[in-house]
């Protein structure tokens, strides 16, 4: 009797299918891979391949004319470019933190997600690198932002926090391909072992001559677990070096010693929200619904929920210690935000990041499609507009009042906003047809874990019906 | 060592056997232990919990490579932010002074990622003798739903007779003998 009470519990909701057999995890992943694409993958992969190549033009144009074409005026030399940097950086963050630090932590509902999260990571950053590059002006000088060596023999002043970002940025991204690439090794093996010609061809040499042996794997759980360890504390410095570009000026508004935990928060809220929006998608178009249950779905809304109060509790952080400093400045910043002509952008901030996603307190909310891609929509739009908030209040009215000005985008400012959304969208879309979106290698692990669990029970169900019989 | 596979001849013979289910391949691997098979090794779709101390495999190197290369990239980038700063051109930014050590914290932090992960997984690469696209793909299931263990000739006492006799014991689906 005692060994029945001590069999684990069965969870209420298997992550995994445990009738699935190891060859239907190949099968279903690779599917979408292998078949032609349907019309709605080519509707919008037609959408965004026009929004990319209308941000190309928007950008030839500006290198060619200057940035002047966009709304930035005096005082407000950051706008759109600056708020759709850090934006897309914080997208990144969640990518990061599923793939390396629920793995640290063992969370394997991890295991279904984690592919196309850290894909959604590496074209976010990439998206967000674009940004300071076009915001330079004159781009072609970008290679100055390295240290390299030059006739000029000047170097780079590395007490600038413009040049942490650049650091920080070119190694997120670095790191974060290391370990998308070194997660996709063996799936890239298992598609080169199903598939012939053209395509055995491509994906054998993508998976590097791959074969699986236990003296490989056993190198490759260290690495693999490594790169995670890295990658933790690299994604917590990169939103604070992010942040340290406002934190470390001293204009009210943006010198505050919040700042790097509150962006960290941030990124991880608008990150989930993101990560949440492609994959109610991702799941519906490739019939994936079996892999990315409502359970992994309701784990992330319930991080929006957590990660959201966070974001609020530093909202109220902020104006209460910038009304209670007793600094004109800072207590003027912060009511103008409030009250002043960007309202309107601080009150969809506030609506959109800290009240909507007060719905997931309730399972039936949390565990609706529906409700949860409006929700991680409206998540991103406050969390866009938190930045725009940040960057561009702060700007517009500082210390001066002859100084002020307002800040009115112009078309070139929503076509880079349209822009990088097209950008991001076409790599995820190109990642969902020709690489594994799902890492078959994990989730295998994870359904033999199903399996074992069911068998447990269908045991104990079998005792518990012997003791009853007699 | 990743250096044997150079050194030591390949192994002209091999039996390999494949199991559907991870835990019979846990079991033959410790019964292939217990009868001194040696060279012996797995070829699995997934990493296995406890497969490598079955087999006598010993723990990776890789995390010292990260932890040596992670210090190494650190002490590089604050050596060149000193020299830059302090001695090759110093410059009076705001007052600060040459050696502004906590300024200089971030970039060292990112130097010494950068890197560890990028030498981590040259390391991978490395020990895994990555690219290689000559080794024989011994089943193409071994990727997909099917276990394998994998015994080598490694000398005069291999006996495949023998070795057949025990792994057929173990419940595989299928034992081959391979000419690699």
């Amino acid at each position: 009797m005692s060994d029945v009470l001590e069999a684990p519990v069965i969870p209420a909701e298997p992550l995994i299918d445990p009738r699935k057999t190891f060859a239907d995890v190949n099968e279903d992943v690779s599917a979408p891979l292998e078949r032609k694409p349907g019309t709605l993958w080519k509707v919008a992969f037609g959408i965004s391949l026009l929004l990319t190549l209308q941000f190309a033009a928007e950008i030839s144009y500006q290198i060619y004319k200057g940035i002047g074409i966009w709304g930035l005026n005096h005082p407000v030399g950051w706008a759109v470019d600056i708020t759709s940097f850090v934006f897309w950086i914080g997208i990144g963050h969640a990518g990061t933190l599923i793939s390396a630090i629920l793995h640290l932590f063992r969370q394997r509902w991890r295991t279904a997600i984690n592919r196309s999260a850290e894909a959604m990571t590496i074209f976010a950053v990439m998206t967000a690198g674009l940004f300071p590059l076009i915001h330079l002006g004159r781009t072609w000088f970008a290679y100055w932002l390295v240290p390299l060596p030059n006739w000029r023999f000047l170097w780079v002043n590395f007490r600038s926090p413009l040049i942490w970002d650049v650091f920080a940025v070119t190694t997120y991204l670095t790191i974060s391909l290391c370990f998308w690439y070194t997660g996709l090794i063996p799936d890239f093996a298992s598609l080169r072992d199903r598939s012939t010609g053209w395509r055995r061809a491509i994906y054998g040499t993508l998976s590097l001559g791959w074969r699986g042996s236990e003296r490989h794997w056993q190198h490759y759980e260290r690495a693999y677990m490594m790169l995670a360890g890295l990658s933790t504390p690299l994604v917590l410095s990169v939103h604070s070096i992010v942040s340290f570009d406002f934190a470390t000026s001293l204009l009210p508004g943006w010198h505050t010693t919040i700042f790097p935990p509150y962006f960290v928060a941030g990124a991880i809220f608008s990150g989930f929200a993101m990560v949440v929006t492609l994959l109610v998608i991702l799941r519906k178009v490739f019939h994936m619904e079996e892999y990315i249950t409502l359970q992994h779905l309701e784990n992330m809304n319930k991080i929006i929920l957590a990660t959201g109060m966070m974001v609020g509790y530093a909202y109220a952080t902020e104006f209460f210690v910038a009304l209670y400093s007793g600094n004109p400045y800072e207590r003027f910043t912060f009511l103008n935000r409030a009250t002043g002509p960007f309202a309107w952008a601080y009150w969809i901030m506030v609506s959109c990041n800290v009240i909507v996603p007060q719905v997931f307190w309730f399972k039936k909310l949390r565990r609706s499609i529906a409700v949860m891609f409006v929700v991680s929509l409206l998540v991103n739009v406050g969390m866009w507009f938190e930045r725009f908030t940040i960057i561009v209040t702060s700007l517009h009215r500082d210390f001066l009042p002859p100084n002020w000005s307002y800040y009115k985008p112009t078309i070139f400012d929503y076509s880079v906003i349209a822009g990088s959304f097209g950008f991001f969208f076409m790599w995820f879309l190109l990642f969902c047809r020709f690489f594994p979106a799902i890492s078959m290698a994990e989730v295998k692990s994870v359904l033999w874990a199903a399996k074992k669990t069911e068998a447990t029970a269908r045991e104990r169900t079998r005792r518990e019906e012997a003791v009853h019989v007699p | 060592m990743f250096l044997d596979r150079f050194r030591k001849p390949r192994p002209t013979r091999a039996v390999l056997a494949l199991y559907d289910d991870p835990d019979r391949l846990l079991t033959a691997a410790a019964v292939a232990k217990e009868h001194g098979f040696q060279g012996v090794d797995a070829y699995t779709p997934y990493a296995i919990h406890g497969l490598s101390e079955a087999l006598g495999i010993r723990k990776s190197w890789i995390p010292y490579v990260t932890l040596v290369m992670g210090l190494s990239g650190a002490i590089l980038g604050l050596t060149f932010e000193i020299w830059t700063s302090a001695f090759d051109w110093p410059i009076n930014v705001g007052g600060k002074p040459f050696i502004s050590l906590p300024a200089f914290i971030p970039v060292t932090f990112e130097c010494g990622v950068l890197l560890g992960g990028t030498m981590t997984l040259a390391a991978l690469l490395l020990a895994c003798g990555l690219p290689n696209f000559k080794g024989p793909i011994l089943d193409r299931n071994l990727t997909n739903d099917r276990f394998g263990l994998f015994v080598p000739e490694y000398g005069p006492e291999w006996n495949e007779d023998r070795i057949l006799g025990v792994l057929r014991k173990t419940g595989p689906v299928e034992v081959k003998i391979l000419r690699v």
